[in-house]
């Protein structure tokens, strides 16, 4: 299993802060 | 790890070559200048722990763990976030995040009740383990 990361970063801050609940930002360069 | 992760945050990811306009934004926001960088924000966007560059599997679950835990703190949530602190040492005792837990799983319960015995009982725990890192010295005070 892997972990479902989002990229439209902009609805994942404000759905959080919907949601109060914090967000994993992952910067990164691996192979997608 | 999937589950700590999918159970405490709203995951995002900005991928330095196919996600590059948010790459530059939130890098610029963030300060992040490396891959990979991961932060751990709280609801309000509030950066509250870092991780950059890689780590095994264990150390990198404890830095969640503890960044998971600093944001209770930095919520005032005195009692979760002591139990997350303590989660780390008791399950990740072997972990470079263990000793730093071990210090902020002492101050949770001072925060809460301004009795200093936790601190006390927390330098003591520091003469048994984790002796040579800086969290030692830092508690030692407290003695």
């Amino acid at each position: 299993m892997e972990i479902k990361f989002r990229h439209d970063v902009d609805a994942v801050l404000a759905e959080a802060k919907q949601q109060h609940k914090p967000v994993l930002l992952d910067f990164s360069a691996a192979p997608m | 790890m999937v589950k700590f992760v999918t159970d405490n945050f709203m995951p995002a990811r900005v991928h330095v070559r196919d996600d590059s306009a948010l790459f530059q934004k939130y890098g610029e926001k963030y300060g992040a200048q490396w891959t990979p960088t991961i932060l751990e924000l709280d609801s309000d966007g509030v950066e509250r722990h870092r991780i950059e560059g890689f780590l095994p599997n264990d150390d990198f679950l404890a830095q969640l763990m503890l960044g998971r835990a600093q944001i209770a703190f930095a919520e005032q949530k005195w009692e979760e976030a002591e139990r997350r602190f303590r989660e780390i040492v008791e399950k990740l005792p072997d972990t470079d995040a263990a000793p730093e837990a071990l210090y902020w799983a002492g101050v949770a319960p001072y925060k809460a009740t301004q009795d200093n015995s936790s601190l006390k009982q927390t330098a003591s725990a520091f003469k048994d383990r984790y002796q040579d890192t800086s969290w030692a010295k830092k508690a030692s005070i407290w003695a």
